[in-house]
Formats: C-alpha cells, structure tokens, sequence
C-alpha cells in the first residue's frame, strides 16, 4: 500500500518546505499566465497542440515504425524495451560494449523512472547528472521534487551548506551566481572526460527521425555533443508525426512550464557524427520504452494521459503539490499528472492511492497546455481502484476496495433509492444529531485539520419547502 | 523471449482507434511582425535574456569583431576555417590582439585546449526569429557545434536580412522537412542559464556566459 497520507501529514507540519513550495509556485504561476494574456491565442493554441498530440496517437504504432526507420536511416540506432529493467539492461550493454565508466546525464524523467542511477552504480558506472538542480538533488541522494525544477524544495542557504560539505575546497556563499560557477567548475571536467551522455527526449519527429531537446543551461548540448556515445531515452508517447508540429508544442511547453517565451536551447539531433565532421557522438542510440504505456493505450479514455508533454504546469497549479510538495508522493512524477500516471504505470496496488490525493477542483485541467482531463481520469482510476474487473486496463484492478466503504455506500444506495427511507433518515439525522460524538469515524481526521464538525439541519429541506406551502415537496 | 519490439507494436495495433484529427494551424500562420520591426523584436527578446548586441557591416565585421575582442579583453577565438565566415576571419584578421584559433582538427585531439584555453567561438547562423528573439544555426563540418557550445563567449553573426517571424514559418520557408536536416540543428536564444537554485537567474551554467550578436548590414 501506498503512503501517500502520512507523507503529506508529516510535510505539511515543515514550514520551511511549505514556504518554499508556495514562493516558487506563485512565481511560476504568474510568470505562466503573463505568456498566456491572449485568450485567444491561448484557446487556438491550445487546441492546435491537443490536435497534434491526439494525432500522433491516433497512428502510434505506424509513427514509432516510422521513426525507427527514419532513425536508422539518419545512423541513429533504436532499441526497443518493453519494462525498466530491460531499458536498463539496453543501457547497461551499450554502455559495457564501449567500456564506459562514467555517464554524463542531461535532465530525463524517464530515467528517473527507470532508476537508472542507482542500476547502473550497482555496476560499477558513475552517472553524474548535470541539470543544476538535478546535480544538487544526486549530491544530497534525493529523488526530484518537481519534474521541470527538481531542487525546487531547497532554499538557497541549504544549498549553500550541501555544497561546501560536498563540493572539495568550496567555501560556504549563498551567492547564486558563485553556487552556480561552483558546479560549473565540477562539471566541465566531467563533461570533457565522459565515455558516455545520456539525454531524454522531448518530441521525437516520425516525419525526420529528429530528437528534439528543449533546455536553458547546455548541459543537455554537451551530454549529446562531447561524449563519443550519445543514448538518448523516451516514453513511446514522445512521438509527432512532423516537424512543422514541434514549433507549437515548444510554444505551449516552455510558456506553461517556467513562462519563459522559448528556452535558451532548442536542440534538434538527426544523426551521430557525419563523415568529415569535428565534433558530435560517433554513436547515437534511441531506447523507447513501454513501461504500461501500451496498456494505457488499449483504453481510450486512459490513452490521453499519454497526451502529456511534462510542462509541469498541472503542480504548479495544484493545492495539493503546493502544500505537501513532490517528495510526499514517493514518485519520479509527483503532482496531478503523477496521480493520473503512476496509478496506470506501477499499478493500483502501489499507486492508486495518489488518485484520491485530489479535491478535484479542476485547477491542473484549466491550465493543461493539451487539454487532458486529468480530474476525470482521477475518477476513472479511483473506480478502477474500487471495482475488480477481468479486462481492466490498469494492474490490480479492484485493489483499493474496502469492505466498509463498499456497505456504507450501498446502504446510501438504498436510502436514496427510497422516498420513506430518505424521509426517516432524514428526521432522524436532525433529530439525533445533537447527541452523536464531536468527532468519530472518518469525522475524526477532518476535525484534526482544524475544522468544525458539519451539522445536520434541524430541518430538512423538503420540510422548509412544505412549510413554505410548496406543494410537492 | 519474446521481441520487445514486436510485442509492444502489435498492442498498440490492438488497441480500438479512431480517425487522426487535423489540426488547424492559422494560430501559427497568423503570427506577424513587419519586416521593419523584426530586428527591434529580435533584440528586445534576446536582450531581455542578456544577450549583447552590435552593429558593424558585412564588409568590416572581421576587424570590427578583432577590435571588440581586444576591447573587452577577449584573448582568443575559435572559428571553423572551412565555413565562409571563418575563411573571412582568417584573411582579414589583424595582426595581435585577440589570437583566432582555427577548429581544424577533430575535438577529441584538442578537448582540453577548447574547454580550458580559447575564450571565444564564431558561428554564422541560418537567420534569426523575431517572435522568441532565437538564432537558427545549422552546424556542419565547415562549422562545428561545439563553437557555440564550449568557449566562454559565442559570437554569432546576424544578416538583419534573414529574420523570419516564428520558429514554425522559419522551418518551412527554409524547407526543413524536405532537406536533410544537418546532425545538430540549433536555436540559441540567449546565453546558457538557470534559475534551478531558489529561482534566481544565474547565467554561464555549463553552455557561454555571454552571448554576442554582429549585425552584419
Ligand atoms: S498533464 Fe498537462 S499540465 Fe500536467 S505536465 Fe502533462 S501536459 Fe503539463
């Protein structure tokens, strides 16, 4: 089972994290919005990158065909994996066949997701990330707390103190510009002596076999451009089908994400090194991995999730994340799309319980660039949860069901299937209400939050209305 | 054990699908900036990220860019001798002053000179766009991608000529699907930046600190 319930309780008493947390989303969220103005040019935008997604889904096993053709073509090599632990595997082998010892690692949450890291310690290879915010979570062995900003939950005096534990001959400052020349200095080396660069991908081109990377620091550039040995990893969803439909996802993903009108760097890669060529990877490969993607797939209400092109925007904008921060929900994605994704990825059983850490109050669907209905697909898990069934879509269809909730909810379905039945329980819950226990039950949570106790009314509201002489009341 | 590949693909095929819906792009063609406000657009995109602009002539930007280098304290600049711009560069390039170091060989040879000795790189670039305030460079073998990537400072070269609105109307006045894309396609829209600690913007993380466009007329 899952902890999600006791890692937010215990999140929400850290005012330090809840500050930090709510700083940086109100900064993200206005800075969002001042790029988004135009309604207009919002809802046509809008609707343009929900269409491109939606139609690169549509021919999805046609567009990876024709991706991995076009790649081979280009010389890039593509692999196939259908779990993490073969997409690790895959990595492993390339990494071996070169002799690799280090690896470079521009930002990919899917590689998060694979927990790559850790696997490829475990034999004997250094995986260094080299995302700012990626390198300060690996020095301080977290996980990411936010897909676009992973340190987010740092202030800067605590990196100030990380690194001068951490970082040989550093000097505590919390002089931003000195903390960021700092990993400069580290990283450089290791980008020049690296055997290996491994990146993510954010949209992958069927139409040219082009990888396209979009970043603000470089070091997704040098990971994919110094190394000999370029291996770049995707979900199967980073698929388009042409070029011309990158430049409007680039819009709607930097502006969501961090409302900046386009990042630093847009990256496009089409092949390794060519012939007479000075400088690039002399080997490029693409693994695609699966991970439940395709099991999502098979249902089409559960497919839009893979929509998704990880702006992030959905945590900035949710009350939830913002309260408990990303580390409660012990994921790679944390936030609403995480409680749409998790779920449907590691299954019911262990993640279910994130599709109930919502009040569905619709904050992410308003504010997603590609329009997923993230608070029905919570509705939709949150029934997979409770009902097992043959041919569900997701693992451990049914594994969230509880005897209780199941009885109480099928007496409700008595009581207000019945007019008599309503009527008298009804009555009887004014009547007695005054006698029942302040807090008991599921009560006794709600009023730890510091909140008072509903009451019934003394009166129902088909009494009030016949006392007002309503007729049919 | 069973192909990954083919296991995957033919779930996929199974699954029950639709038709592809179209997509109505008129947001994209819609975006325009005259002609004559495209560089001031350009310019105040770019140098809201700190990008450094100057204005010198297609005849006399060698000596021009020799005299800024030496001016700023810039020792030294890598260029890619077999592009046309590094050609120019190094027929008219002045006696002392900043050193123009040729990228003639390949960067495995030279790596610990390029990440610890030249100070500068020079690219041309395919144009600029107006909309996001990006360079579009194409690098090649005449011109390598690391001269826009591992030097300290990256001096690109603008034709004022060559702005396109948007990024999406650049790539297909310039046929991008149809030609073979280059290894490295690129837009560079300011210097290499971050704001992964406590949100403020730090420039120079790993890629040039600073960024310095010639407007060549
Ligand atoms: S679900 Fe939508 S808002 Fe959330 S990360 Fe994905 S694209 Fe962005």
């Amino acid at each position: 089972m899952g902890n999600f319930g006791p890692a937010a309780r215990e999140a929400l008493k850290d005012g330090q994290l809840r500050s930090n947390f709510r700083r940086a989303m109100d900064g993200l969220m206005s800075k969002r919005a001042a790029l988004f103005a135009d309604q207009d040019e919002w809802t046509r935008l809008r609707a343009l990158g929900e269409s491109i997604k939606a139609r690169a889904l549509a021919q999805l096993p046609e567009l990876l065909e024709k991706l991995e053709a076009n790649c081979r073509k280009n010389g890039i090599q593509v692999h196939w994996a259908e779990t993490t632990a073969q997409a690790n595997d895959i990595i492993l082998g390339l990494l071996q066949k070169r002799g690799a010892k280090t690896l470079v690692k521009g930002k990919s949450m899917v590689s998060e997701e694979m927990h790559l890291n850790a696997f490829l310690e475990g034999h004997g290879i250094e995986a260094l990330e080299t995302d700012l915010g990626e390198y300060v979570i690996q020095l301080d062995h977290e996980a990411p707390s936010h897909i676009i900003m992973p340190a987010i939950h740092k202030n800067k005096q605590q990196i100030a103190r990380l690194f001068s534990e951490k970082i040989k001959e550093a000097q505590y400052t919390e002089d931003v510009d000195a903390l960021t020349g700092m990993a400069r200095q580290v990283l450089r080396r290791k980008f020049r002596e690296a055997d290996a660069g491994l990146s993510g991908v954010n949209f992958a081109v069927a139409e040219t076999g082009t990888l396209c990377l979009v970043e603000n620091e470089g070091n997704g550039r040098l990971c994919t451009t110094v190394p000999p040995l370029h291996i770049a990893v995707m979900g199967l969803e980073k698929v388009v089908e042409r070029l011309e439909d990158v430049p409007p996802l680039i819009s709607l993903l930097t502006r969501s994400a961090t409302g900046q009108p386009i990042t630093t760097y847009v990256n496009m890669i089409t092949s390794p090194r060519r012939p007479g060529e000075k400088d690039g990877p002399e080997e490029v490969h693409l693994v695609i991995l699966d991970n439940g993607r395709s099991r999502s797939y098979s249902d089409e209400q559960l497919r839009r999730t893979l929509q998704c092109i990880r702006c992030g925007a959905c945590m900035n904008h949710c009350p939830v994340y913002t309260r408990v921060g990303g580390h409660a929900y012990n994921a790679p994605y944390p936030g609403p799309i995480g409680k749409i994704l998790m779920p449907q990825i590691e299954g019911m059983e262990a993640k279910g319980e994130l599709a109930h850490a919502s009040s569905l109050c619709n904050a992410c669907v308003e504010v997603c660039p590609v329009k997923i209905p993230i608070a029905e697909l919570l509705v939709r898990l949150r029934t997979e949860g409770a009902h097992a069934r043959a041919d569900a879509p997701v693992l451990q269809p049914g594994a969230e069901r509880s005897t209780a909730e199941a009885l109480a909810w099928k007496m409700w379905s008595r009581m207000a299937t019945s007019p008599t039945a309503w009527k008298m329980a009804g009555t009887m819950a004014g009547t007695f209400d005054p006698l029942m226990p302040e807090a008991f039950g599921p009560l006794a949570d709600w009023k730890k939050g510091g909140r008072t106790r509903p009451r019934f009314a003394k009166k129902s509201l088909h009494r009030l209305l016949r006392d007002k002489g309503v007729p049919d009341a | 054990m069973p192909d990954a590949r083919d296991s995957i693909l033919s779930r996929l095929r199974a699954a029950p699908r639709g038709p592809a819906p179209g997509s109505d792009f008129s947001v994209m063609e819609d975006r325009f900036f005259p002609p004559e406000e495209r560089l001031a657009r350009l310019r105040k995109m770019m140098e809201a990220v700190s990008a450094e602009f100057f204005e010198t002539t297609k005849a006399d930007w060698p000596r021009f860019l020799h005299g800024l280098l030496v001016q700023q304290g810039i020792g030294s600049i890598l260029y890619g001798p077999g592009s046309e711009a590094g050609q120019r560069l190094a027929e008219e390039w002045p006696e002392g002053g900043a050193r123009a170091v040729a990228y003639d060989r390949p960067m495995d040879s030279f790596k610990e000179e390029m990440f610890n000795g030249v100070e500068a790189g020079l690219t041309s670039t395919l144009g600029g766009i107006a909309e996001t305030g990006s360079l579009i460079l194409w690098p090649s073998a005449d011109e390598p991608r690391a001269l826009s990537l591992v030097p300290p400072v990256h001096v690109a070269l603008l034709d004022p000529d060559k702005l396109h609105n948007t990024f999406w109307q650049a790539m297909r006045a310039l046929g991008w699907s149809q030609t073979q894309m280059p290894a490295n396609a690129l837009l560079v829209s300011g210097p290499s930046k971050t704001t992964d600690i406590e949100q403020t913007l730090a420039y120079g993380v790993h890629g040039p600190k600073r960024l310095i466009v010639l407007i060549t007329r």
